[in-house]
């Protein structure tokens, strides 16, 4: 139809411009028939494309009404959602954890000892009665697009003076490549399982026997870190930290590269969608200086012992969880082990007064607990613990110094080993809310070996600010 | 000797697991099974999609699990939902993965909550009254406004990251949103008797359906978001609705039902599970099946 209008134009242009050739009737009757022809083709033409001038005006007009639905969608929004910035809100997230307790003992817990192990750190008992166990400040923020840091100050009672404690205080590179994580500043190392949690994310009000034993309570200290994750679907972690050691189970130190070396692989995943589990090995080497028995449980203060030499330990740690369809909000299980071996050798100094001895030390420890949790209906939960300990110690005296009873010597250098300490615990705990907690726990505790102290406590736990993580 | 055989083990686990990964353009990681559909309409073959919960679990209350910890540590997009729903465990999914790009702020991290409508955004932030979000209300999928809204925002971003010709998400976005618009019609038009229904809900996680639907929520049963129901506040719950009786008492699979049945057996207020997400029931297959099925569970009811 195009082809055959242009043609009936060219005629049509032939015959304006050339007048005197167009006079015949044939002529003027084949021009009549192509200028109708002309007409109707161009009246169809116009047809269509007022069709799609109508067509286009309304699809113009529908989306004229959508962008302004749009727009009034968009100041429907409520405007606190994204308001305006103040400084604060570059503010880091900040929490506070409040926890404390009332504690009865049978025994005088003054008198607190692991007969076999040295106790560091803060690996004694609560005081007795109503106390504060401690008052956790955490802030934490991304510094910058390299950096994350996060701190926590503890606040706890020792004696009559309240302790300001710097628990961590760390930065996180945001920005490493392939897997690889970081941390340097002082942070609770990542060997075993337990040791990286604050207390208040602990299962039982207190430490298992075998970390008080072998890492004085939990394992903090100043140094750096590096992880790699493996780029797989299993869950498979390696690691390794140099700390300065400065911290149970070290000493005192002031070498440049530390004296606490650690590695540490952990695997886990899920089996089908109930349940997950972790499993980890993790070594801590330290070189140990003058490393003094202290806790908070030694009563007697003019008399101590200080270890220098080799500390190796050695702890496989399994963790296993359940929850229908993996949802823990009505019930969940879980259950966790862990399994430590030390070995120690180097030389002990038991000093009383101005006396001192020299001792020859060589220790094989083992030790384990295992806890299952068992929340059985919504806010409450269920514990169970069991701890043993086994410390098997050569001890001899090399100088006995101005003491003249080597028995007395090696029973009060607290190294000498009385058989195996073992604790059982329960627990009861009731959390209204995912901040706050309160627990009830029982201890049969046989630290000393043939000697059982009925150990009762209530405790609570409370957030208040940032949201806690749901660590696994 | 033992050593070896180990470290033979160790690299042949790794080796089987590598060869299993299959060779997707981008492996995305989703917080929740609705936000993971999403990517699947408009990424389809192109990527791999991990949820990393389902419709039985609370997301809530979801923990950084090892195996979560792996597969955000390959992932080369997180898409999650963001108004603090996944406070708990997110963050530290990601600072324990190692992987940066998709660390808050890079192109690798989505939040379908930034493009959303949010709805219930608290004049007053206080724990005490129960689990609230500064953002909003975070359970912003069940309403299709906000689907479609997160959908174009998705597609945008797959093409930021996924910039092969052959992938033509504006194209698949284009599709999602014909076939979106036509359900939507059709969703209007057979949801016109719910408007007004009187329910009891579980959790306050149904207000954008509500909004949506026009459904009126007398109550929750949980006294504050996020604490589980006491019996004083359930009896509180009873005398109200002697006065202004409810349609239907509404829960998601993954509440407990203790709760809801007990109101049934005191009231005979019909309970409706309605899926919440996708897999929540056998039809909520994708996002069309999961909005099909809530209007005629609910229709079920109201007729």
């Amino acid at each position: 139809m195009c082809m055959r209008t242009n043609s009936a134009v060219a005629v049509l242009a032939l015959c304006i411009s050339t007048p005197g050739h167009c006079a015949s009737g044939d002529e003027l009757a084949e021009i009549r028939r192509q200028m109708e022809e002309l007409r109707e083709a161009y009246e169809s033409q116009i047809k269509a494309l007022e069709e799609r001038l109508e067509r286009a005006e309304a699809l113009a007009e529908e989306n004229r009404s959508e962008l302004a639905r749009e727009d009034s969608k968009a100041s429907s929004r409520p405007a606190g959602g994204r308001g305006a910035l103040t400084v604060n809100d570059f503010n880091p997230a900040i929490s506070f954890v409040l926890q404390g307790s009332v504690n009865s003992y049978s025994k005088d817990p003054e008198d607190y000892a692991l007969p076999g192990f040295q106790l560091g750190g803060e690996a004694g008992l609560a005081a007795e009665g109503f106390t504060l166990d401690e008052t956790e400040l955490t802030a934490s923020a991304n510094v910058d697009h390299l950096f994350y840091a996060e701190t926590t100050i503890g606040l706890h009672d020792d004696e009559e003076d309240t302790e300001v404690e710097v628990e961590e205080a760390f930065v996180d590179p945001l920005a490493l490549p392939a897997g690889l994580g970081g941390r340097f500043g002082r942070f609770y190392s990542d060997v075993g399982y337990l040791n990286r949690f604050h207390t208040h994310a602990w299962d039982f009000h207190d430490a298992p026997l075998a970390y008080r034993a072998f890492l004085g309570k939990q394992y903090r200290d100043d140094g750096m870190r590096l992880t790699w994750t493996a780029p797989t679907d299993l869950y498979l972690m390696f690691g390794g930290e140099t700390l300065a050691g400065r911290q149970f189970p070290a000493g005192s130190s002031e070498s440049v590269k530390g004296d606490v070396q650690t590695l540490f692989a952990k695997l886990g995943g899920d089996v089908g969608s109930s349940h997950a589990w972790q499993a980890g090995v993790s070594a801590l080497f330290a070189d140990v200086n003058d490393r003094e028995g202290g806790g908070h449980g030694h009563g007697d203060d003019d008399a101590g012992s200080a270890f220098s030499g080799d500390s190796n330990l050695f702890i496989a740690d399994f963790i296993w969880k359940w929850a229908p369809n993996g949802n823990p909000r009505q019930r969940n299980f879980k259950f966790q082990s862990e399994f430590f071996y030390r070995d120690e050798d180097g030389d002990v100094v038991f000093a009383e007064d101005a006396d001192q001895a020299l001792l020859d030390y060589d220790g094989e420890q083992t030790g384990w607990y295992a806890q299952a949790v068992y929340q059985f209906m919504p806010r409450w939960r269920l514990g169970v613990r069991y701890d043993w300990l086994n410390p098997d110690n050569d001890l001899s005296i090399r100088d006995l110094g101005g003491f003249s009873d080597p028995d007395e010597v090696l029973e009060e250098s607290g190294f000498g080993d009385q058989g195996n300490p073992e604790r059982w615990s329960a627990m009861v705990d009731w959390s209204p809310s995912e901040f706050s907690r309160l627990r009830g726990q029982y201890n049969r505790d046989e630290s000393t070996p043939g000697k059982t102290d009925n150990q009762w406590s209530l405790q609570y736990i409370m957030s208040l600010g940032a949201h806690g993580a749901h660590e696994f | 000797m033992s050593y070896a055989v180990l470290g033979r083990l160790l690299a042949g686990a790794l080796l089987l697991a590598a060869s299993l990964s299959t060779h997707a353009a981008l492996r995305v990681f989703a917080c929740e099974p609705e936000w993971a559909a999403l990517v699947e309409e408009l990424a389809a073959d192109r990527v791999e999609v991990f949820a990393a919960s389902s419709a039985h679990q609370d997301v809530h209350h979801i923990q950084a699990r090892p195996s979560l910890i792996a597969r955000v540590r390959r992932a080369d997009l997180v898409v999650c939902n963001g108004a603090g729903l996944e406070s708990g465990w997110l963050p530290l999914l990601l600072r324990r993965s190692g992987n940066p790009r998709v660390q808050p702020g890079k192109r690798g991290y989505f939040e379908a909550a930034d493009y959303a409508d949010m709805l219930e955004i608290p004049q007053r932030l206080d724990r005490a009254e129960g689990d609230v979000h500064a953002q909003g209300n975070p359970h912003i999928h069940l309403s299709p406004d906000n689907i479609e809204r997160v959908a174009a925002a998705l597609a945008a971003r797959l093409n930021e990251l996924d910039k092969d010709p052959a992938a033509d998400y504006d194209a698949r976005l284009k599709d999602f949103r014909h076939r979106w618009q036509t359900a939507r019609s059709r969703w209007k038009q057979r949801s016109e008797p719910l408007r007004d229904m009187p329910v009891v809900v579980h959790h306050n996680s149904w207000v954008y359906l509500n909004q949506w639907l026009g459904l009126r929520q007398l109550a929750t049963l949980e006294p504050k978001p996020g604490i589980p129901p006491t019996s004083r506040h359930l009896s509180a719950l009873l005398k109200q609705l002697e006065i202004t009786p409810a349609k239907a008492v509404i829960r998601a699979p993954y509440q407990d039902q203790r709760a809801s049945e007990w109101l049934h057996k005191q009231t005979g207020v019909t309970i409706i599970e309605l899926p919440y997400t996708i897999g929540g029931n056998a039809r909520a297959t994708d996002l069309f099946g999961l909005f099909d099925s809530t209007i005629d569970q609910l229709l079920e009811v109201q007729q």
